[in-house]
This record gives C-alpha cells, sequence and structure tokens, in this order.
C-alpha cells in the first residue's frame, strides 16, 4: 500500500496493516526489496464508510476480509457503540468516555437496580426535548460483549465467539447488524449526538462482506480513527 | 385556530382510573401536575438527571418528566399522594420521625425511589440503598438523614 503524507490521516491507518506498505520511493534504496504490488484504497470522511466494491482491488481474500473488518471496526469502536459496551458496572457518554449522569450501575440483569433502570429514563425512542437517547429494549450489553479499549483483532475475534457475541452464529451478525433498533440508534442518536460512521446499511453491507469473504480477523492491532465528534452522548 | 382533538388515553393513578386528553407526547409530569392537580410530585431538571419527578409505573420508578403518557395507557401510575391514605407508608413515618427534609422540593421523589427499594428489598444493605437513590439529587444535601430514613422504615416496616 503507498501511503502519502498528503492523504489526510484517514489513509493513515491502512499504512499498518498487512496490506504491503511501501515506503516513499525517495527513501528506496538500491539493495531494497522489489515493492509489493501497491493497494490504494480511497480516502473516506470520518463521518463515511468505505463501500465493500472499494476493497475489491485488494485481491488476496484474506486481506480484503481484513481490511474489511478494520473498515467496519470504526463503527463499533464509535462512541455510540462502546459507552454502553463496556465491562465495568457503568455505561459513559460523551465523546470521550465520560461518566453516565445520573450515576447508573449494570445490576443483575444489565438493567440497572431498582429504581434506577435503564427504562427508568431511555423511552422507545429519542426525547430531542429531554435531550434523553432511547430505543426500544434500552440495555446495557452483557459484559462478555464489552467493545471499549479493544483492538480490532480482539474485536474481531470477540465477535465470532458465540460465547461473547450473544450465541450468534455469523449470519446472524449480519441480520443482527441490519435491523437491531439498538444498533439502529448509532447512526441516529438524536440531540446533537455525532452518528456512527456512515449508515446502517452501509454498516450491515460491509459485515456481509467480511463474513462472506471468509471473516478472517486483522493480524495486527492497529489504532482505528474513530470519528468521535462533538462532546455528546 | 382549530383545536387538536386528542384520542383518549386510559389509564390509572393512585388506584383510580383517568382519562387523558392530551398530546400524546406530553411527558407524564405535566399531566399529573396540570392535568390531574397531582402536584406533588415536582420538576426538577427535566432530563432525567435529578429525580425529583420519580413516580411508579406498574411498581417500577420511572422518571415522569421523559415518560410520555402515550407509554402509559391501561398502565398503573403511583404518585406520592398515593403511597398511602393517611401519610401511613413506613417511609412517611421514617420521614417525619428524622426530620429529614429541609427544603422538601425532592423528597417525593427520593421517597417514591425508596418505596420501591423497599418493596424489593425489605431489608436493604446500605450499599444497596446508596446505589438505588444515587440519581436522587438533594441540593440542600439531607442525604444523611434520607439514607437513615430508608433504614429506618425497613425496621418500622417489620413492625
Amino acid at each position: 500500500m503507498r501511503c502519502s503524507s498528503q492523504a489526510g490521516p484517514w489513509l493513515g491507518f491502512w499504512c499498518g496493516l498487512s496490506l504491503g506498505c511501501a515506503a516513499p520511493a525517495a527513501t528506496q534504496g538500491a539493495t531494497e526489496r522489489p515493492e509489493a504490488p501497491a493497494i490504494v484504497l480511497p480516502e473516506v470522511a470520518p463521518s463515511a464508510l468505505r463501500a465493500p466494491a472499494v476493497f475489491d482491488t485488494i485481491r488476496d481474500s484474506g486481506q480484503r476480509s481484513q481490511a474489511l473488518f478494520t473498515e467496519l471496526s470504526r463503527v463499533l469502536l464509535h462512541p455510540r457503540c462502546v459507552n454502553c459496551h463496556v465491562e465495568g458496572d457503568s455505561p459513559a457518554q460523551g465523546a470521550h468516555f465520560e461518566p453516565h449522569e445520573p450515576p447508573v450501575l449494570r445490576g443483575p440483569e444489565d438493567r440497572g437496580v431498582v429504581g434506577m433502570e435503564c427504562e427508568s429514563c431511555h423511552q422507545d425512542r429519542n426525547l430531542e426535548l429531554n435531550r434523553v437517547p432511547g430505543a426500544v429494549g434500552w440495555k446495557l450489553p452483557p459484559r462478555a460483549m464489552a467493545w471499549h479499549d479493544k483492538t480490532p483483532s480482539e474485536l474481531c475475534a470477540q465477535l465470532k465467539d458465540p460465547v461473547r457475541n450473544g450465541q450468534r452464529g455469523l449470519a446472524d451478525i449480519v441480520e443482527h447488524s441490519r435491523r437491531d433498533p439498538l444498533v439502529a440508534w448509532g447512526w441516529q442518536p438524536g440531540f446533537e449526538r455525532p452518528p456512527a460512521p456512515g449508515s446502517q446499511a452501509e454498516f450491515a453491507a460491509l459485515v456481509a462482506a467480511w463474513v462472506s469473504s471468509g471473516a478472517e480477523c486483522p493480524e495486527r492491532d492497529e489504532a482505528v480513527p474513530v470519528n468521535i465528534g462533538a462532546n455528546h452522548d | 385556530m382549530t383545536d387538536v382533538v386528542h384520542d383518549p388515553i386510559q389509564l390509572e393513578v393512585n388506584g383510580v382510573a383517568r382519562e387523558l386528553r392530551v398530546d400524546p407526547e406530553m411527558p407524564l409530569l405535566w399531566a399529573l401536575r396540570d392535568v390531574l392537580g397531582l402536584t406533588g410530585t415536582k420538576y426538577g431538571c427535566g432530563q432525567a438527571q435529578c429525580g425529583a419527578c420519580s413516580v411508579h409505573l406498574d411498581g417500577a420508578v420511572v422518571r415522569s418528566c421523559c415518560i410520555p403518557v402515550r407509554r402509559v395507557e391501561g398502565r398503573q401510575v403511583t404518585t406520592i399522594e398515593g403511597l398511602s391514605e393517611d401519610g401511613s407508608h413506613p417511609l412517611q413515618k421514617a420521614w417525619i420521625e428524622l426530620g429529614v427534609p429541609q427544603c422538601g422540593f425532592c423528597q417525593a421523589g427520593q421517597i417514591m425511589t425508596a418505596a420501591a427499594l423497599l418493596r424489593k428489598h425489605p431489608s436493604p444493605s446500605p450499599e444497596q440503598v446508596e446505589q438505588s437513590l444515587a440519581g436522587n439529587l438533594c441540593r440542600c444535601g439531607t442525604y444523611t438523614r434520607i439514607r437513615a430514613a430508608v433504614q429506618r422504615a425497613a425496621e418500622l416496616a417489620k413492625g
């Protein structure tokens, strides 16, 4: 993959993938090995996702699958997702994992404790005037589904593990990504909260493409830039 | 200007069947206070941050500033006015015994949250009291007396 310093921060993360990142020609001496085939992916805005077809330029199916997962992990690692996909007792809010206000606890069934249940406040849809986010079935994911602070390769292994993915097969994960109301909330978060990149349909298409390409996991842990946007939950 | 006619919403409030003809998105708080005249439930922040508006919906605590009346159709709402007929609920007795309130504004929400806690955990640990009441703010800082009164109410309920 050819990396350009002028390509902006969004191309940068591809350079760490096992896609054959080539050094600029000016730095290559006569003893360097032959350059690997360049994989050039188009830049993408922080708020957008690359479409699955973009990855068709990666001929190796394993590498293509890994790259697809790295792309979709930008959604999984977005604050709209990781604020509730936590391992601890309390969710977070905002763009920088701030403590949830009021101070709620997970409780025995991931729905809060008596008097402070999730649905004491969160309704079946967003409340714009009250600024309280909502969707049908608002609750915390189980601890086993914690995503916060995970790397793409860790996330990938977790998503393929039925013990840590809600006993879902790969086809179930595609369907869950496409239709689940809490997943959908990530792109309709209400009250000035920056949504996850792209759209739910684009995300689900990436998940489907990842599955159909073999559901390979990234081999290396690279930092994935996440568009966190403004400071709202 | 044409008045909007809303479909009736049936619910039970403090054991009495009521009918609301209001915008279905109206927060329950305002239906209780402005339509039904039950002003014991207070408006604090309007954003589910303070707990002053806490009431029971089918026995569970909800923040009435946030729940639209369309979601209470056919359900049972209990406000501070309905906790007991004569102020004889153990929490009300304990509140009086220990002189809990200062300004009193948050106390209805505090008591309604505590009532749900005691119904589920008749002998709550201090930790359980803290966890359940953590979202009910008191600007006067009566937290120490509130926590003590919840434990006292648990004793009174045992007789």
